[in-house]
Parts: structure tokens; sequence; C-alpha cells
């Protein structure tokens, strides 16, 4: 990085912010399969 | 269909890298704010992308109302979610921005000003969606949308005449762009527009396992007099 | 078949003849506005020079609570009785009801603002340096903007759980642009610094906008399911 830390901060920031939001996607998908699978078991 | 999504996955991962070089090390440095001003690639596509997402609520959600399709609904929902997300990087990385050079965390600048009003009408809207009950949701939220969406111009004309009658600093900085700045900034537009995109198609996936999963959980109570465990 | 004129005048008439028999809704927003006024007498210091430039916004905000408060109880009659559901059966169009209920709302709304202006003149020792005629067109501007979004998404929290917080919550951030009008609007000619005519024409088309939209949208509202 070209030695600023609040232009370190801002990018790492938005990156958190779309992982953050990404992995609430990929928990709820994963606790849809398991879902998924028990109402199969039915 | 399915195939393509890693594919473009993959693509996208390599635009947003290029387009993180233009903004780090191809775009020349600021005169006055240094390097700092970078954050100008990230900052102001995500406003752009958040303002098309928020576009494409309006055209889904008036779509939903004329024909009351499903998928309508579920762009709806999934374009202001990620479009809140948009937003938020906006108004986190304006403070952030703000700070070094002008050493204030807030500014009622135009842009910080409306992107904050647009986040507030699109989180009432998603409270909406999580606040009402099943049946009538798509059709609240829809209407909640239009009024939300035909209030913009507003927001901006108010905010416009506001900051003429009372000056702020502005960000971003006025006055003609540096191509080459203007090359690494449509560049990081493109890549998040695709990420954007990406994240959509994903949500979109998901929202309609959801619904499905819970339509077949209903059909199970109904056919099991003894009630399902959930 | 009555034409919607005729529906909405007649439940306008029921509304206010109703309120003026039961007066526990008038008494408790009265008492309501005077405490604002007065609440907000001792937070924001009426003798500082500051507070009478922020007098505009302090008077808006306290017009937006007592409207809050006001709004809220808009429905509350209906769903009792379970009016609503006989509007949704009868042949009546949903807009008539809307306006009916918008009207009987900005008519009792501008009643609290009538009582709480004197007040806030006299403990905030209020001039208008500029036009002071102009401030009726922008209350009664800013008055209808709140009602009429009010009354629509009073109608829309009925549908939801925590339906007292909703409406606010809905209500706020479509109204900012409006409110902003209003509050400038109204400092402009209390401070006689700048015209206030950019932020009336701006009322003017936002109400314009907006009531028109609430009275096409009130049927999807009314008949969500």
């Amino acid at each position: 990085m070209t030695g600023n830390p609040y232009l370190l901060a801002a990018y790492v920031v938005t990156w958190v912010i779309h992982i953050g939001y990404i992995s609430t996607i990929l928990t709820r998908y994963a606790k849809l399969k398991r879902e998924i699978l028990a109402l199969k078991k039915k | 269909m399915k195939k393509a999504f890693p594919i473009l996955g993959v693509l996208t991962a390599i635009l947003l890298s290029y387009a993180l070089y233009q903004a780090l090390v191809v775009a020349p440095t600021e005169q006055t704010m240094g390097n700092v001003q970078r954050i100008f690639y990230y900052h102001v596509p995500s406003a752009w992308t958040a303002f098309i997402l928020f576009f494409v609520n309006f055209g889904a959600s008036i779509v939903y109302l004329m024909t009351r399709k499903t998928a309508a609904d579920i762009v709806a929902l999934v374009t202001a979610e990620v479009g809140v997300v948009f937003c938020t990087v906006v108004l986190v990385t304006g403070p952030i921005w703000a700070r070094p050079v002008w050493g204030i965390w807030w500014t009622w600048d135009m842009r910080l000003t409306s992107t904050l009003v647009l986040w507030l009408i699109y989180v009432s809207y998603l409270f909406l969606r999580r606040f009402s009950s099943g049946g009538q949701t798509p059709s609240l939220a829809a209407a909640l949308a239009v009024l939300g969406a035909l209030c913009v111009p507003f927001v901006y004309f108010s905010i416009w005449f506001f900051r003429t009658q009372h000056p702020q600093p502005v960000m971003g900085g006025g006055g003609s762009i540096d191509p080459r700045m203007l090359h690494a900034l449509l560049i990081n537009w493109l890549a998040f527009s695709c990420f954007a995109f990406l994240v959509c198609w994903s949500r979109y996936r998901l929202e309609r396992l959801q619904r499905d999963v819970d339509q077949a959980h209903a059909l199970q109570s109904l056919l099991d007099p003894r009630g399902s465990p959930r | 078949m009555t034409p919607p004129t005729g529906i909405t005048r007649v439940t306008l008439l029921k509304d206010l003849r109703l309120e003026w028999r039961s007066k526990d809704a008038i008494n408790s927003m009265l008492f309501f506005s005077l405490l604002v006024v007065v609440v907000f007498s001792f937070s924001f210091d009426p003798s500082a020079e500051e507070s009478r430039q922020i007098a505009g916004g302090l008077i808006w905000v306290a017009f937006l609570f007592a409207a809050v408060v006001a709004l809220n109880q808009t429905w509350a009659r209906e769903i009792r009785n379970q009016v609503l559901d006989a509007y949704r059966v009868s042949p009546a169009p949903a807009n008539a009801l809307f306006l009916a209920k918008t009207l009987g709302n900005f008519i009792f709304v501008s009643v609290l603002e009538a009582l709480m202006t004197p007040l806030f003149i006299m403990f905030y020792r209020l001039r208008a340096l500029g036009p002071a005629w102009q401030l009726i067109p922008v209350t009664a501007l800013g008055t209808w903007a709140l009602v009429v979004n009010g009354t629509f998404f009073a109608a829309m929290s009925l549908r939801t759980r925590s339906r007292e917080i909703m409406l606010p919550l809905l209500l706020f951030p479509i109204s900012i642009p409006a409110l902003l009008a209003m509050v400038q609007a109204t400092t402009a000619i209390l401070s006689g610094e700048n015209s206030a005519r950019f932020w009336i024409v701006l009322l003017v088309t936002y109400d314009l906008v907006f009531t028109t939209m609430c009275l096409l949208l009130f049927e999807t509202v009314l008949n969500a399911e």
C-alpha cells in the first residue's frame, strides 16, 4: 500500500463489508441445505 | 446457467484485481490530497452501483405491482439489500476520506448527504419487509419502493439547493478530471458492477431456495396432521 | 353509486363527529403538544441567540412528533370496529377513504399546530423578519406533506408487527426532503435573509407527486394479501 493508513483502512473496510454480507448469504445457504436434507429424509 | 456463475466469478475477481491495480498504482497521485484521494476509486463507484441497484429495485417493484410475479418481488428484495450494502460502503469510506483531508469525520457534502438519505429510505424498506407478514409483504414493499424511488429526485434537489445556500467542502474535487484518473474510476465502476451482479445473483438463488423450502415445510404441515418438527 | 367525493365527504364528517364527541384524542393530543413545546424550551434555551436561528427547525420537529402521535391513532378506531374489512368488500373506491382520512388528519394536526405556534412565539420571542404571510402556505403545504405520507404509512403499518414504531420508521426517511424544505422556508421567512420561494415550489411539487402516488397505491395497500 502506498503508505497512507486512511487509504488502507478505507479499502479494507470496503471488503470487510462485502465479505460480511456474502458470508451471511453463505451461512443461510448452508442452513437451507441442511433443512433440505432433513426434508428429503421424511 | 449455473456453469456461468463460476466463470463470471473468476472474471470478476480478475477485473477487481486489475481495478485495484489501476486505483493504487496506475492512477496519478492527486496534487492537493495525496494518496488518500485514491479512496475516490472505491467511494464513487460504490455510490454509482448503489444507485443503479436502487433503480432496478424501482423497476422490479413496478413490474411486481403490474404483474404480481414472484421473480420481480425477489429481484426487488435482492437489489435493495445489495444496494444498502454498497451504500454502507459509501457512508463508511466517506468519513475515512474526509478525516485526513478536512479534519472532520462528516461533511454535509452533496453525495454523502444524499447517500445517507437513500440509505435511510432503503433500510426502512428492508425493515418493512422484515416486519410484515407473509402474503402482504411483496405488495406493501413494492408500494414503499415506488414512493421511495420517487423521493430520490426531491432528495437531490433539496440538498443541492441547501448546499448552494450553505456551501460546504466538496469531496472528490470539482472541475476536470485527469483522463488516467477517469480511466481508473470507470474500471473500478465496471468491476464493482460485475461484482454487484454476482452478489445479487447469489442472493436471488438463495431467496428462491428459501421460498421453495418454506413452501415444502408448509405443505408438509398440511399433510402431516401431527405437525412437523422444524 | 355514490360518487367518490360523496364517500370522502361522508367519511370525513363521520371522523370529525366522532373526534368531537369522544374528545379523548383531542384532549390528550392538545396536552401532548403543550408538553412538547415546554420540553423543547427547556432543552433549547429560548433566550440564546442561536436558538432563534434554529427555531424554524425546532417548531417543525415538534409538529412532526405531534403528527406521528396523531397518525398512530388514525386507524386504531377502524381496526377496533373492523371497519377496514367492510371497506375492503364494499364497492367504494379505496382512495376515497384515504382522502377522507388524510383530510381528517390534516385538520386535526393543523389544530394542534395552531395551538403550539402561539406558545412557540411566546417562549422564543419569535418575530418574522421576512414576509410573514408566507408562513401560512409553508405550514399548510408542509403539514399536508407529513399527513398524506403519514396516513399512507399508518395504513401500511397496520399490516406489520410493532406497528407504532413502523410508522415513524417509514415516514421519516421519505419526508426528509419535505422537512428540509419546511425548515429552510420557515427559517428564511423568520430571519428574512433568503427567499423561501424555492422551498415553497419544492413543497408544492412534493405534495402533488406524493398525493397522486398515495391515491394510486392505496388500493394496493388496503387489499394486500
